[in-house]
């Protein structure tokens, strides 16, 4: 690390940036927590968050870090959509709560295949968005040369 | 939900999801290691304290509002899903299959303790 060079997290237009990624996800996820009804017991909506936050999140680091990682652009998209929007959009205090009030009921069934459905489904998500994110980036090749060398 | 209540839920979630990039640094320039420690930390705190206000909301100690503002909204933001699963993901990735397991497991467990732990706290205040 350079000296006198602060690390991201303590600098001012970073932390901004996250914020405001991060705002506007968890409005997001409001939004779908509104309209989306509970399946039973199940807190659908903040499973449907999760998993589709994992996987968008997966399609973002890959497809940046690959379309060029050293660009400060990716690095402020990386803030701002990554650790912003999709940190602030998926939740885990929402399901280990809803779990421990599951198994509070006795629902252990559900509590188990809920916690542990969207740990493993979360994960292939996240798998299958970095293969995507990895096909998009690679696919266009040309397009990132030409803005790296213009930017 | 009133736009007023709606706004500062958002509102309170970003100022969580910076706190998370704060503490994640934090940890992050103290302890390099390839296991996920600072998003363990983060997820297993707020899983606390969600357990808490969730108790304290039930027995109406809090007003319900505060408890969507605080919960959903800062604490919401604060902890994070995605982040864990890439994580997860990236140790499998890099042939870290018992790390990788560990790591989705070891959250999981511990967040849900912490979140039983959180609600008889604040249940029985």
């Amino acid at each position: 690390m350079t000296p006198g060079i602060r690390p991201p997290h303590l600098r001012w237009a970073a932390i901004a940036l996250v914020a405001l990624g991060g705002t506007v996800g968890v409005a997001a996820r409001e939004v779908l927590t509104l309209i989306v009804p509970t399946l039973g017991a199940l807190p659908l909506a903040i499973a449907i968050v999760n998993l589709f936050g994992a996987f968008l999140l997966g399609l973002l680091y890959e497809a940046l870090t690959r379309a060029d990682p050293t660009r400060s652009t990716a690095r402020s998209l990386r803030l701002l959509l990554g650790t912003g929007f999709c940190g602030g959009f998926t939740t885990y205090s929402a399901l280990a709560v809803d779990t421990a009030l599951l198994l509070g009921d006795g629902e252990l069934a559900t509590a188990a295949a809920y916690a542990l459905g969207t740990v493993v489904l979360g994960a292939c998500a996240t798998w299958g968005g970095i293969a995507i994110g990895h096909a998009i980036a690679t696919r266009m090749p040309q397009t990132s040369a030409q803005q790296g060398a213009t930017s | 939900m009133t736009p007023l209540l709606f706004a500062l839920l958002a509102l309170a979630g970003g100022v969580g999801a910076a706190a998370r990039f704060v503490l994640d640094g934090a940890i992050r320039t103290r302890l390099r290691t390839a296991f996920p420690w600072a998003t363990t930390v983060i997820n297993v705190s707020g899983s606390l304290v969600l357990g808490v206000l969730t108790g304290l909301t039930a027995v109406h100690l809090l007003p319900e509002q505060l408890g969507v503002i605080l919960g959903a909204g800062f604490l919401g933001g604060y902890t994070t899903f995605s982040t864990a699963s890439y994580e997860t993901v990236q140790l499998i990735r890099q042939g870290r299959y018992g790390a990788s397991l560990l790591s989705g497991l070891l959250m999981l467990a511990l967040c849900v303790a912490a979140a039983a732990l959180g609600l008889w706290i604040g249940s029985s205040v």
